[in-house]
């Protein structure tokens, strides 16, 4: 709070508010970032963070409230004008041209007419100034996520912002990655820029952050000084009640046959942009969980893909399921060995959205459930769906509003427990799941997490793909890293810590492309 | 200033229910502007158009024989656009139908008995299929837009069919005039009443037509897919249902439905083939399926609103020497409004004023 208190503060806002539809996203936010302070937004998913930060950069107009620049309200309406006031931001998504070059890339943000080998210079010299190597002539579609992020904030940099907005910048980056981005932020905290920092890593906001603000559903619930914080105690303030951790049992426990097996899957990328598998072997065993760590889009869509059958193989016994090859069937006929999916998107993959939940009950259980769900000419029974669907939902616990809602009426959390209870309802003898808690708020996460748990623990094979390395400590018996369409050999998770997986997920095993700066510290 | 279109939170279940009936009412006012510019009494106009073709039996036979085509035409590209697949080319469907259809009249003039009229169906069935499976086959293998493919062998079939009734098929004893020989009456489609007028069992068929396609839709797992495909491929290939299969169901389902049609047009309704065999019914069919909401029921009721217009335009041609190129105004004007309104009941229109962005401090 103190630095905040001194002079004028950079920005300012006063009773921001960003109203869709009856939703209240942002309600009267207060907020003000003091120059060269490294300030942090905290919140969970769905707090209003992105919300927030959109309209301090002119991507969206504020329903109410107003923002103050250097102590003068303005209108931001449009990132251009942000731009030109010294506001730059960095993207959670980035906004990159994969066919275009890193130069090219950034010529299109800068208004004045500069010729791109200029750009590519000036691009190239900054980039080494702050320690982030980049070649300006590479294209964008080969460039590694770590990369890409480089050439998002040397685009920022390159404007001379005032305060540079980061949303979520070392969610795609491996550990060794974001040191070397916080060395960064350090250095341009000592030119005396501002940078509002956007998170809900609480480690990395207590290690980098002067001071924070606390979002929860949309207004703000605090300010604090991170430093004099417990991960604990901002952890609470984020979620508003004390957070469940989910504990594993302690003795590990016998492992029974395999039950998932993949033999050296191979499959050239499906699109240009897309990464290729590389010779993945994998044996998960009876009441084991094992999880995939990794940064994201490294293989881990393509692989889920491969693993459920959405693309098939070629021969048979490449992947093995439940004990039976069946590499060369599609996603249903490995529906029936006793197997359930759950994809990483929950809206348009997981589910319909303009479908009614208990339809949505169908779409995964049409083959496996056909003798209870089916009548004769494929007539559907509504009656046996709809049962099965309440029966989800009491089960997991899902909170919705109407009877039998739209799948896109429900919440990110509710919607993904009632898409795994679709399948624990089967009891799967296995289960494979893309991002179990993403997006999801810390109740249900955990509701998830025990579920998963527990299926193992009854006596199935679980294969976990996830981002979230907390969560894979948490919950895996094992840990496999996957880098560039390779997957690690599995960790055992007494073996396991976050340094070794993190070189893992920077490719620095043998024989793998690696970053240069990973390499270095691998080697030492 | 800029106009914006905002994503409506919810959508009024009262507006969307009465949308064809707000897009109806602003085409006859549409209407109204347009015979005033033309200097025709407006009143009048629009009392030929829509409610004398309406006043008596006969008539009421006509409107049923320009319904059942659209009906039928409609039904089955409800289901095709439901399934995300765009066929535009059911006119191409209808003719090739009509072709297929005529092969045993006019090839085995001497098959006649009482399997004639179903082979005759049967075969009209499988020609506009046929037809239909072509776009879809060139979308499946060569990734090609099947909106274009599907609207460029409309052509294709209407010089086909242009070339056989003057060529090939063109009755010897017809004094040189385009057009096959007629049909034999067990080749020809019966009337329902005749004594009370025209109508053929085309209504009767693109109703039953409507009424199982319409089961499909609701209850069978075959509905479900249609409807999962088309609000998300990537969830239908996590169901397990192919896309690529149902392109070619979509396809072949729609076609199938417009060459039935085809067949029943000139074997009820004209007898012959002819050079040319319809004004426009897979055009206007695609009207049809949009007014009656994709739904297969609903295309039964749009159906006959599309049918009046037809019947309207030529009314007013002949009372008041309008040109019957105002029908087709009508029926652009129709789709223009009913899109219009569905648009409206999910977004809702801003209007952005000013410079964006000065300090206002």
């Amino acid at each position: 709070m103190q630095s905040g208190s001194e002079g004028t503060p950079l920005l300012k806002t006063v009773g921001l508010t960003k109203v869709f539809g009856e939703v209240k996203a942002c309600n009267g936010i207060d907020l003000s970032i003091a120059p060269g302070e490294i300030h942090a937004l905290l919140g969970e998913n769905g707090a209003g963070k992105s919300t927030l930060v959109k309209m301090m950069f002119g991507v969206l107009d504020p329903s109410e409230g107003e923002i103050l620049w250097k102590g003068q309200p303005v209108r931001i309406g449009s990132p251009g004008e942000a731009r030109r006031l010294g506001i730059g931001m960095v993207f959670q998504h980035f906004s990159l041209f994969e066919a275009l070059t890193a130069a090219e890339n950034i010529a299109l943000v800068l208004e004045e007419k500069t010729p791109i080998s200029k750009i590519a210079e000036t691009a190239r010299k900054l980039s080494v100034d702050y320690g982030l190597p980049l070649d300006p002539n590479s294209m964008v579609g080969d460039l590694s996520v770590g990369e890409r992020q480089r050439i998002e904030i040397i685009r920022c940099l390159l404007q001379k912002p005032d305060l540079i907005i980061l949303d979520e910048p070392t969610s795609v980056l491996t550990p060794q990655e974001a040191n070397k981005m916080f060395e960064t932020l350090e250095r341009l905290k000592a030119e005396g820029k501002s940078i509002l920092y956007i998170s809900h890593r609480l480690d990395e906001v207590k290690r980098l952050c002067d001071t924070a603000t606390v979002l929860r559903h949309g207004k703000v619930v605090g300010h604090c000084v991170p430093r004099e914080e417990t991960a604990s105690s901002l952890a609470n303030m984020m979620v508003g009640s004390d957070v469940e951790t989910v504990k594993r049992e302690g003795a590990v426990p016998e492992f029974g046959k395999p039950l998932i097996e993949i033999r050296n899957l191979e499959r050239p990328p499906a699109t240009p942009f897309s990464i290729p598998l590389r010779g993945i072997d994998l044996t998960v065993r009876a009441g084991e969980i094992v999880g995939i760590a990794g940064v994201a889009g490294n293989g881990q869509g393509e692989f889920f893909e491969a693993v459920s059958g959405e693309a098939t193989q070629k021969r048979a016994d490449i992947v093995s399921l439940n004990g039976q090859d069946c590499g060369d069937k599609g996603i249903s006929g490995r529906r029936i060995l006793g197997v359930g999916f759950v994809p990483e998107e929950r809206l348009g993959h997981g589910a319909v959205p303009s479908l009614p939940l208990s339809e949505n009950m169908l779409l995964s259980r049409h083959r496996t459930d056909a003798k209870s769900m089916l009548g004769p000419f494929g007539f559907v029974r509504n009656a046996a769906v709809r049962s099965a669907s309440k029966r989800v939902i009491g089960e997991m616990d899902v909170r919705k509003t109407a009877e039998d809602p739209e799948a896109a009426a429900l919440s990110g959390g509710n919607l993904q427990k009632y898409l795994i209870g679709r399948e624990l309802d089967r009891q799967p003898a296995v289960m494979i799941v893309d991002q179990p808690t993403w997006g999801v708020d810390a109740g249900a996460a955990a509701r998830i997490r025990k579920a998963l748990i527990a299926l193992a623990r009854s006596g199935s094979a679980v294969l976990v793909i996830s981002q979230d390395l907390d969560e894979l400590f948490e919950i895996s018996d094992s840990i496999a890293v996957m880098h560039d369409g390779r997957l690690s050999e599995p960790v055992p998770i007494a073996e396991a810590t976050y340094e070794k997986i993190g070189l893992l997920m920077g490719g620095a095993e043998p024989g793998h492309m690696a970053f240069e700066g990973v390499k270095e510290e691998a080697g030492a | 200033m800029r106009i914006e279109l905002i994503k409506r939170p919810q959508q009024s279940a009262l507006f969307s229910a009465v949308s064809p009936l707000l897009a109806l009412g602003l085409t006859v006012l549409a209407g109204f502007v347009i015979f005033s510019l033309l200097g025709k009494p407006p009143l009048e106009a629009l009392y030929i158009y829509f409610v004398e073709p309406l006043s008596e039996t006969w008539q009421l036979h006509e409107l049923a024989i320009k319904a059942a085509p659209l009906i039928m035409i409609a039904v089955g590209l409800s289901v095709c656009y439901r399934s995300n697949n765009w066929n535009i080319g059911a006119e191409g469907q209808f003719i090739l139908g009509g072709i297929a259809g005529s092969l045993i009249p006019i090839l085995m003039p001497g098959f006649q008995n009482f399997l004639t009229l179903p082979l005759m169906l049967l075969f009209g069935f499988i020609g506009g299929a046929a037809m239909g499976a072509v776009p879809a086959l060139l979308k499946t293998r060569f990734n090609t837009n099947e909106i274009l493919t599907s609207l460029m062998l409309v052509y294709v079939a209407q010089l086909f069919l242009d070339w056989l009734a003057r060529g090939v098929f063109r009755d010897p004893n017809g004094n040189n005039f385009p057009g096959s020989i007629r049909f034999p009456s067990a080749a020809r489609l019966p009337e329902i009443i005749p004594s009370q007028g025209s109508a053929h069992l085309g209504i009767v068929l693109a109703v039953i037509a409507a009424a199982i396609v319409w089961v499909m839709m609701k209850y069978l797992l075959r509905g479900f897919e249609v409807k999962v495909l088309g609000g998300s491929p990537r969830a239908g290939r996590f169901a397990g249902f192919s896309s690529s299969r149902m392109v070619f169901f979509a396809f072949i389902l729609s076609g199938g439905l417009a060459g039935l049609a085809g067949i029943c047009e000139v074997s009820g309704a004209i007898g012959q083939l002819r050079e040319t065999i319809s004004p426009g019914y897979g055009f206007a069919a695609i009207i049809v399926a949009f007014l009656g909401r994709l739904n297969p029921l609903g295309a039964i009721a749009a159906g006959f609103v599309l049918a009046l217009t037809y019947l309207g335009g030529e009314g007013a041609q002949m009372s008041l020497g309008i040109s019957d190129k105002v029908a087709r105004v009508y029926q652009g004007l129709l789709l223009f409004f009913v899109l219009g309104c569905d648009t409206l009941i999910h977004y809702r229109i801003r209007l952005v004023f000013g410079d964006p962005v000065k300090a206002q401090g």
